[in-house]
């Protein structure tokens, strides 16, 4: 049962990281690629309807965590106190920039939330990758299942190696979302920047397999023993080639699904490598947690199993419905700025 | 400030009591447009039912309304997610004890508020505005409903969270960690339908009044008539029906749980240190817990007994034969709290049903003093709401779970996280909440500003900005 948890937990996750990525990704390119107020306006409006439903798969995750492996969370949350009171602010801050720059009709205060947007949208990707590089690496659990990481301890060698890569590949992944609509400047921009960033997140992939190698060597045994687990490194893989190809060939629908699949991957790998661990030790540690030790009680992750399907379904028709609508709206949206008309709605 | 425990539950009052501001109106407001925007779809002249026979022409003053609303809840709906993911987060950082001792019962319902409240929540707001002239009139209504449904949703979890930390029923113990013996346990849990229905009618209190406030204010600076008086005439007769339950039966039947559950808490609440056959409704009065008795008493005799058991003799036993150990540590705070909430509700009592027979009689609209007092009085619904919560979490202690976890004994390790830790993220949280609350009022005093007839259809980016705020 906690390992059929484990997995549902790392599909929210993934789930995520896909969907938040893009709109961070957006708002960490926002003041590369929007050159114009009208460009930044035009980036901001194709993420304007979903970002925050997006946002709302990270609540839904930790919501499940503290649900199926209470444990877990409890050690995670405070023992990286730092890093989530930071997430939390930056979160904030990010909503707010984003929301309040359409309400002042001032170029000066909009230059203000935009920088804000943008330079929170980097750090948080930035800090999401440094904290799943903390959990690869394994936290100093003590034995009553606490542990302490002050702030420059998290932002540690391998911590921030992680994170550029988390950055490198939302920002890659955020190109590929801008590159996909529209025929303005904007994305033109956008399809010159997604294939470097896309090069990049390839090259780092393959360099950090060394530095992972070093910190957890068993993220690496753990994928060969089980050699069907090598399926999520090689879907990671196959995705990048895919996504490098459609962009060659200028089809950005096909290289955003591409670049979606790679972060799946790349998150599936994790948690491939990771198990049985939830929250592990330093490498050849004792006290690392695994799925079973943190587990709620056997009787309430059976008892979730019965709505929990329910609610993911749900969730996955209002968003495919949402979708839907609003980018057939985004499309309308961006064609009628590109020919200088007020929106129709 | 040296005690981290003392630092985590700072922080969290702060977190809690601003993040709480917001979903009091969500929730209000979600009820009103609801019924202005099935007035406005369902509506027509030679319906049976006498609130949906409308013309065309009110009809359209009634989606006008609920327009208006929405822009309202928009902006508030999105400072309430920005204040309540730090709610969730805060379970983890600053009180891990808890969450590994309880965690595996109340992650449950906290679980549940994300898939099953979050989600609809979140996407049928982006619907509701982003998607005005671009969806039917019959999923623009759908969406209202929805939102509505999500919000009380939404309440309804975390007020189970809650009913069990006050009333845990349905856990096994395993070691040092509670399991989850039962769902439906916990969500029949006999605390719950009370609590909830009167936290939720204390919600729609505050939309019913805030509603009032806003059409009197147009009516007294003589703009936007229409509106204004549709707000006026919904805003009182839904204050008055929701002021009523507030007394009855919910608040009667919440205080029977607390009397038979809680009676330290209800002890504090009532001020009462002496067990009484017959034990008086205090009104006014002072408590001392260092002589252990009320001073400057005004006290209805018996009432107390009467109100609890309907039994004037009743025996309600009183803080001096409970063991100081077991007394929520501040007896004074428990005891003003829950005065301030009884007083100002029944100060709202006396607006709502004197603006109603004012509306009855027709004069309402014209009625300075009264659309003054109703102007005004919408602050007290919030500060009877979050006196009331204050009530029930100072009343709770010692216990963080009633009789099963101490307050003290939830806290994160002072080795994770010390008092110096929590002091820096309190006042970081201090300042951030300011920050917003500036932003929030700003943003509403430009929508008032502008008014309802702005019916102009906002960009898609700017609904769905606001959504997010």
């Amino acid at each position: 049962m906690p390992t059929a948890w484990f997995c549902f937990l790392a599909a929210m996750v993934t789930v995520y990281v896909v969907l938040d990525g893009f709109d961070l990704g957006v708002g960490a390119l926002h003041l590369l690629l929007g050159r114009t107020d009208a460009e930044r306006d035009e980036a901001t409006e194709a993420i304007g309807p979903v970002w925050n439903g997006n946002e709302v798969w990270l609540i839904a995750s930790g919501g499940v965590l503290f649900m199926a492996f209470p444990a877990a969370y409890a050690a995670a949350f405070s023992g990286l106190y730092f890093g989530l009171i930071l997430v939390l602010w930056l979160l904030v801050g990010r909503g707010l920039a984003l929301e309040l720059r359409h309400q002042l009709d001032n170029p000066l205060w909009r230059s203000a939330c935009d920088t804000v947007f943008s330079l929170s949208s980097a750090a948080l990707a930035l800090v999401f990758g440094v904290a799943l590089g903390n959990v690869v690496r394994g936290v100093p659990l003590g034995p009553d299942g606490y542990f302490h990481l002050g702030l420059f301890e998290i932002l540690n060698w391998y911590g921030l190696l992680i994170g550029v890569f988390g950055l490198v590949v939302l920002c890659a992944h955020g190109a590929g979302f801008l590159a996909l609509g529209g025929a303005g400047d904007l994305a033109a921009r956008a399809r010159r920047w997604a294939p470097r960033l896309t090069w990049g997140s390839a090259a780092l992939f393959v360099v950090l397999i060394g530095p992972t190698a070093a910190v957890r060597e068993s993220m690496l045994t753990n994928l060969t023993d089980h050699p069907w687990r090598l399926v999520f490194p090689l879907l990671a893989a196959a995705a990048l080639v895919v996504t490098i190809t459609a962009q060659r060939r200028g089809r950005w629908g096909r290289a955003f699904t591409g670049s979606a699949l790679f972060i799946a991957g790349l998150l599936t790998t994790m948690a491939a490598g990771l198990y049985p661990y939830v929250l592990p030790a330093h490498e050849h540690r004792p006290y690392g947690l695994t799925a079973s030790a943190a587990a709620a009680g056997h009787d309430a992750l059976r008892t979730a199993l019965v709505w929990w399907p329910l609610g993911m379904a749900l969730a996955a028709v209002y968003f495919v419905y949402a979708y839907r609508m609003f980018f057939r709206t985004a499309t309308v949206r961006s064609t009628s700025a590109a020919i200088d008309q007020p929106p129709s709605g | 400030m040296s005690d981290h425990v003392t630092v985590d539950r700072l922080q969290f009052s702060l977190t809690i009591t601003f993040h709480y501001l917001f979903p009091i109106l969500t929730m209000g407001l979600a009820l009103f447009i609801a019924y202005l925007k099935t007035v406005s779809y369902l509506g027509r002249e030679n319906r049976r039912l006498i609130l949906l026979r409308k013309t065309a022409g009110e009809r359209e003053r009634y989606e006008s309304a609920a327009r208006f609303w929405a822009k309202i809840f928009a902006v508030n709906f999105g400072v309430g997610v920005v204040t309540g993911i730090p709610m969730e987060f805060q379970f983890g950082t600053n009180w891990a004890a808890f969450s590994n001792f309880a965690g595996g019962v109340i992650g449950q319902t906290l679980a549940m508020e994300g898939v099953f409240a979050f989600f609809a929540e979140s996407v049928f707001l982006g619907v509701f505005l982003a998607g005005r002239n671009r969806v039917s009139a019959r999923i623009h209504w759908i969406s209202s409903l929805f939102m509505f449904a999500g919000s009380w949703l939404s309440g309804f979890f975390i007020l189970a969270t809650n009913a069990w930390m006050q009333h845990p029923v349905a856990y096994d113990r395993a070691g040092d960690r509670l399991q989850l013996s039962s769902l439906g346990g916990m969500l029949t849990n006999p605390w719950l339908p009370w609590q909830y229905a009167h936290n939720m009618s204390g919600a729609a209190i505050t939309g019913a009044f805030v509603l009032a406030a806003m059409g009197a204010f147009f009516l007294l600076s003589d703009r936007h008539h229409e509106f204004a008086r549709i707000c006026v005439r919904v805003g009182v007769v839904g204050a008055l029906i929701f002021c009523s339950l507030q007394i009855f039966p919910t608040g009667d039947r919440q205080a029977h749980n607390v009397f038979q559950h809680q009676p330290a808490t209800f002890a504090a609440m009532e001020g009462i240190f002496p067990t009484e056959k017959g034990a008086p409704l205090v009104i006014i009065g002072n408590p001392d817990t260092e002589k252990r008795k009320l001073e400057s008493t005004v006290a209805l005799p018996d009432f107390l007994s009467f109100l609890t058991s309907r039994n004037w003799t009743e025996r309600v036993q009183g803080l001096n034969d409970i063991p100081t150990n077991r007394w929520p540590d501040s007896v004074p705070l428990v005891y003003y709290a829950y005065h301030i909430m009884v007083g100002l509700g029944t100060i709202l009592v006396a607006i709502a049903a004197l603006a109603a027979l004012l509306l009855w009689r027709g004069r309402l609209y014209t009625s300075r003093p009264m659309l003054w007092a109703l102007m005004l009085a919408f602050p007290f619904t919030y500060i009877a709401n979050i006196a009331g919560w204050a009530t029930a979490e100072t009343g709770r202690q010692p216990w963080l779970v009633y009789g099963l976890q101490r307050t003290a004994e939830g806290a994160s390790p002072a080795s994770s996280v010390p008092a110096g830790t929590g002091i820096f993220t309190l006042l970081g949280f201090a300042g951030l909440y300011l920050f917003v609350g500036i932003l929030y009022l700003m943003l509403l005093v430009r929508i008032i500003s502008r008014g309802p007839e702005d019916l102009e259809p906002p960009t898609p980016s700017t609904a769905a900005a606001v959504s997010t705020a």
